[in-house]
């Protein structure tokens, strides 16, 4: 279980970074904690000609408000959010979720950009910031382009990345404080990826929701305006008016042929609710 | 000393308060070197000029080799079967009849017939370049149809693993005690019953590292071995060499469970490459290779039936059981060592007039199927605990009182089961008894008519099984695998400076023995445990045996080093005398020293004089010196029979399918324990590893026998935060077969635990209708099972 062999780099700044990137030709995989990675390689699932390693560029380490949201770099660690190192705008949304992500050992080194990168359904961030009506910045040699989480996600292991292109930033917008999170997962054990992911954003002041069903074999279910699972309306007694069947029907939309791993994801969704509710 | 009544009364323990001897809690000895992270293991061997070999493995579960191709620049690093001229394949003949014989060629010849199955060696300075010269080889094969479903594996037309068998039996065998005195019961209840095939997940996998010493004339193989005199021979036997010529050392070894007792293809590759090339070769085997091709256990399947009255007495059992062998018959325990367990261990500590057990071990195109900690016991407790809580609800009784109105009575004993088992102690319903207090069976059930505020279920459950230990030539010559079992040897020598070196041939990999062994000839000698050394794991130190298998080590080993140490004390006793110039009639040896009426002399003087300052000795003194090695079998070697009943309490949420553990209670019997914190953690080992078994462990495979959990993400294993802090109840009832009453215990932890929780789980559904007969109970499994059963109860309604 050793990599096949690779040539390895360590830029000193994002524009060096892009430019080996745009010059790299054949396949180049950039790495940054390499928790996802690192398994891949060794398993030679992967077997990149180029290895860039980002984890020098000290410009996707910064997090700041800017503009009422949060951009995080991507080399932003799950530790740093879990520990409360960045600032937040989600009034602990973030943090929970951080905390839940695999063990210990995975989030110190792990980043917000890579997990995004890396597109597993099944990660907590592509679930959780599609809810939060977060977008991904992408930067290449050739300018910087902004896309929604959810438009960024395009399958498993699949995102919008172009040749060229790397996350440079996760801009996560102000949550009201009229908006109720919800955020539940289900794992076989303690920090094994989830089988099931509910997020849930709901606003009954604004009557608006959006919620994600994740941890499905392809990209996360994301609805947008979710009233529809709500029975056609998000009030204050949206707890009451969860449309299981209209969740089930969602899934079997999405290709989830299988009843019983329907109703897990729909009791899991459910769970989500009654936690934004509680 | 013979063998016979007088051994019953050494529970009179002669170390007495000493703190050191059979009894004491005694932090592990080696635990000094091994948390300290100073252990050797295979891995971190170095021999200069060592090079790596990766395998080219099967990609395909079942195919005809056409053609190997290696790239012109990799001639000559890469080795096929063809290069392996005058090398046997691996052959473990069982001698039940009927059974039919499989060649494992060490690199594969013809046709592959598993995934994984080793078909190219390769060669290079590291591993990942062997890695890389590994995935330059190409493999032209010709896919048959993979047999993966074992059932339809015993099908007539089935695609064969072994062509000129014609089927794909292993072996059938067919055990009846008057099965139609069962018939007529009032109480009937059948079941398929299964078992995932699992791996057994030491956290060190195998590895081996060979070189051959000229001078010598001798191959040295150093291998994460637990039975390094078998592996000699299996080599011997595959090399065509001399046993003398080939050493086996297994240095420290990070946790067996059996996988470590069969000789692998790998072991023979190297032991001829290293021959072939004049330097040392190495071979670690990753995780996935550990998954995917080689430590595959447990999967069964049973059919079967149980007979009661309607007050819950049993009346007969009735079974099919089948057992996926895989494609190869392993060395040594054979492909049918799981089938044959199965028939005579089925009934465990129950009292019944009728039986009857079919077996099948069929041939698969899956790795051969491994003894694992339990063995069959696993499955099997699964399959009759689980039917007799089945029982119980049939006859309207708690399932507790019914294993109480079945078990074997202390007054009962010694006690021949309906398959001749011949149990030697204990007290088993008093374990039940003690586990269903523990547990409080009646608040259970008094919060069960409550129910939960947040919506899950919860349900109790029990097991009690039975584990035959340390049984020897008369069990295993039934069993008929190529290796059994005779006397177990021990050498002591006491060192001129009145330390103790103790050399046995069973090993030790997790099981602690550098300190009970330790214990036991502290109690004989009473030599401080600290100056007490135990050398294991080398062919050339080491006495002959079988090795740690089976939960036999402290019984036989430990009864060889009492046998050898008193010997020992013996011929020092008779030194002292000497010395102290006494009758030696009248001198004794206590404590560590040799004491007459007129005074003492250290067993540490003795050994000097003996070794340094023999001028001191009498002409007539006895010249046998301080160097002993004798043999030991029990009185009886039918085996140990130690016992545990386990309760589970468990929270299952229908919805998601999730099973939180929120008590368990272990209440065992493992006759006298030699040092009751070593047996502690052998049981929250075991219990660990079935909880894995009854939640969370299974090696998928797809309709081409494709294994599809190639890494610890996708095969789950417990983990601390899965593990509860479980009670440990003891009872200690002798044995009295063996040398101070001990029992053989390294097994049981692993046992029950699938079948308490089990019943636990379907205990707390069983009013929603549902009911879940395979392991393991994932999430997926239970909410399936709940859908189901709501969709029955609305077509019903």
């Amino acid at each position: 279980m050793k990599p096949a062999p690779f040539a390895y780099e360590r830029p000193r700044d994002l524009d060096a970074a892009l430019s080996m990137l745009a010059a790299s030709s054949g396949s180049t995989k950039i790495i940054a904690g390499g928790q996802s990675l690192g398994p891949m390689l060794n398993l030679r699932l992967v077997q990149p000609e180029l290895i860039i390693d980002i984890s020098g560029l000290a410009e996707l380490k910064r997090a700041e408000i800017s503009g009422g949201e949060l951009v995080l770099g991507a080399l932003v660690t799950h530790a740093d959010i879990e520990d409360g190192r960045t600032a937040d705008v989600t009034r602990g949304a973030m943090r929970d979720v951080a905390a839940n992500i695999a063990y210990r050992a995975v989030r110190n080194r792990g980043t917000i950009g890579g997990s995004l990168s890396h597109a597993d359904p099944a990660a907590d961030w592509i679930s959780s910031l599609a809810a939060l009506g977060a977008r991904v910045t992408l930067r290449s040699l050739a300018g910087a382009r902004t896309l929604a989480v959810e438009a960024f996600v395009v399958g498993a292991l699949e995102s919008a990345l172009h040749a060229g292109e790397i996350v440079e930033a996760v801009r996560v917008p102000a949550r009201s404080a009229s908006a109720h999170w919800g955020y539940a997962k289900s794992c076989r054990k303690t920090g094994e990826f989830a089988h099931a992911i509910g997020a849930v954003l709901i606003d009954p002041a604004a009557a608006s929701a959006r919620v994600v069903i994740g941890a499905i074999d392809t990209a996360p279910v994301v609805v947008t305006n979710a009233a529809e699972l709500f029975g056609g309306r998000i009030a204050a007694d949206y707890k009451q008016r969860f449309e299981p069947r209209v969740a089930d029907a969602l899934l079997a939309k999405a290709g989830i042929d299988d009843a019983a791993q329907r109703h897990i994801h729909v009791s899991v969704l459910k769970r989500a609710v009654l936690e934004a509710a509680a | 000393m013979k063998e016979g009544a007088e051994l019953r009364n050494e529970r009179e323990f002669p170390s007495g308060k000493s703190g050191q001897g059979v009894g004491a809690r005694l932090p592990r000895k080696e635990d000094d070197r091994l948390m300290r992270g100073r252990g050797l293991y295979v891995g971190d061997v170095r021999l200069a000029g060592l090079q790596d070999v990766a395998f080219v493995r099967s990609p395909l579960a079942h195919a005809r080799i056409r053609g190997i191709h290696v790239p012109e620049r990799h001639r000559g690093s890469v080795f096929t079967a063809a290069d392996l001229v005058g090398i046997k394949p691996i052959r473990a003949i069982s001698g039940l009849p009927g059974f039919k014989i499989s060649e494992q060629p060490v690199l594969a010849t013809g046709k592959v017939r598993q995934v994984g199955e080793l078909v190219a060696m390769c060669l290079a300075p590291t591993r990942a370049e062997a890695e890389d010269i590994a995935a330059s080889v190409t493999l032209d094969l010709e896919e048959l149809p993979a047999i993966y479903d074992m059932l339809k594996a015993r099908e007539p037309g089935s695609a064969l693993v072994h062509e000129h068998w014609g089927d794909n039996v292993f072996l059938e065998t067919n055990y009846e005690v008057d099965i139609s005195a069962a018939l007529d019961a009032p109480i009937k209840v059948t079941r398929e019953i299964s078992t995932a095939r699992q791996c057994m997940s030491p956290l060190e996998g195998r590895g081996v590292v060979a070189t051959f010493d000229k001078r010598l004339d001798q191959l040295t193989l150093h291998s994460a071995a637990q039975m390094p005199h078998i592996t000699r021979s299996g080599l011997a036997e595959c090399l065509g060499m001399e046993e003398g010529q080939i050493r086996v050392i297994s240095p420290d070894v990070g946790g067996g469970f059996g996988h470590k007792g069969i000789l692998l293809p790998e072991e023979v590759c190297l032991s001829w490459l290293t021959m072939q090339r004049g330097h040392p070769v190495r071979w670690i085997e990753d995780r996935r290779e550990h998954l995917v091709a080689s430590s595959n256990c447990r999967e069964h399947h049973y059919k079967i039936t149980v007979y009661a009255d309607s007050d819950g007495t049993l009346r007969g059992i009735d079974c099919e059981a089948t057992v996926d062998s895989g494609a190869y018959s392993s060395y040594p325990f054979s492909a049918c060592l799981e089938a044959a367990q199965v028939a005579s261990i089925l009934p465990g500590p129950y009292k019944m007039p009728a039986y009857r057990c079919r077996t099948f071990s069929v041939a698969t195109n899956k790795c051969p199927i491994l003894p694992y900690r339990g063995v069959a016991r696993t499955g099997v407790c699964f399959a009759l605990e689980l039917m007799l809580d089945l029982v119980a609800a049939e006859a309207g009784l708690e399932p507790g009182e019914v294993r109480l109105r079945n078990l074997v009575r202390p007054e009962q004993m010694p006690f021949d089961n309906i398959t001749k088992k011949h149990f030697d102690s204990g007290d088993y319903p008093e374990a039940m008894r003690r586990a269903l207090a523990q547990i409080d069976i009646d608040s259970i059930r008094g919060r069960q008519r409550k129910g939960e505020a947040d919506g899950r279920r919860i349900g109790v459950g029990v097991s009690i099984y039975c584990e035959q230990a340390a049984h020897g030539t008369s069990v295993y010559s039934g069993w008929g695998i190529p290796m059994v079992p005779g006397h177990e040897q021990a050498s002591a020598r006491l060192t001129p400076d009145g330390g103790l070196e103790l050399r046995v041939g069973v090993h030790s990999h997790g099981q602690g023995m550098e300190t009970t062994l330790a214990q036991v000839a502290h109690e004989i000698l009473g030599v401080d445990v600290a100056k007490i050394r135990i050398i294991l794991g080398d062919t050339a130190m080491t006495p002959y045996s079988t090795g740690t298998w089976g939960s036999r080590s402290m019984v036989m080993a430990g009864g060889a080093v009492a046998t050898a140490c008193r010997e020992l004390g013996e011929r020092a006793r008779r030194i002292g005398a000497k010395l102290l110039q006494h009758d030696p009639a009248s001198v004794v040896l206590q404590n560590g020293e040799v004491r007459g009426v007129n005074g003492s002399v250290s067993l540490k003087a003795i050994a000097h004089t003996w070794y340094r300052r023999p001028q001191d000795l009498p002409a007539d003194v006895d010249p046998g010196g301080l160097e002993v090695t004798q043999g030991y079998k029990p009185v009886r070697d039918s085996g140990t029979f130690s016992y545990a009943a386990h309760a589970a309490v468990v929270a299952v949420d229908p919805d998601l399918g999730e099973v939180e553990i929120l008590d368990y209670v272990i209440v065992e019997d493992g006759g006298v324990l030699v040092n009751p914190l070593v047996v502690d953690g052998q049981i929250y080992g075991g219990l660990a590893q079935g909880i894995g078994t009854a939640l969370y462990e299974e090696m998928p495979f797809d309709a081409s026998s494709q294994p599809l959990a190639t890494t610890l993400a996708d095969y789950l294993l417990p983990g601390p935060t899965e593990v509860p802090a479980a009670r440990l109840d003891h009872m200690e009832t002798p044995s009295p077969y063996t040398q101070f009453g001990v029992k053989g215990i390294g097994e049981g932890g692993a046992i029950a635990p699938p079948a308490a929780i089990a019943n636990a789980v379907n205990d707390a559904l069983r009013p929603l209708g549902v009911e879940l007969m395979q392991s393991p109970i994932t999430p997926h499994r239970i909410v399936a099972a709940v859908l189901a059963a709501r969709a029955a109860e609305r077509s019903a309604a």
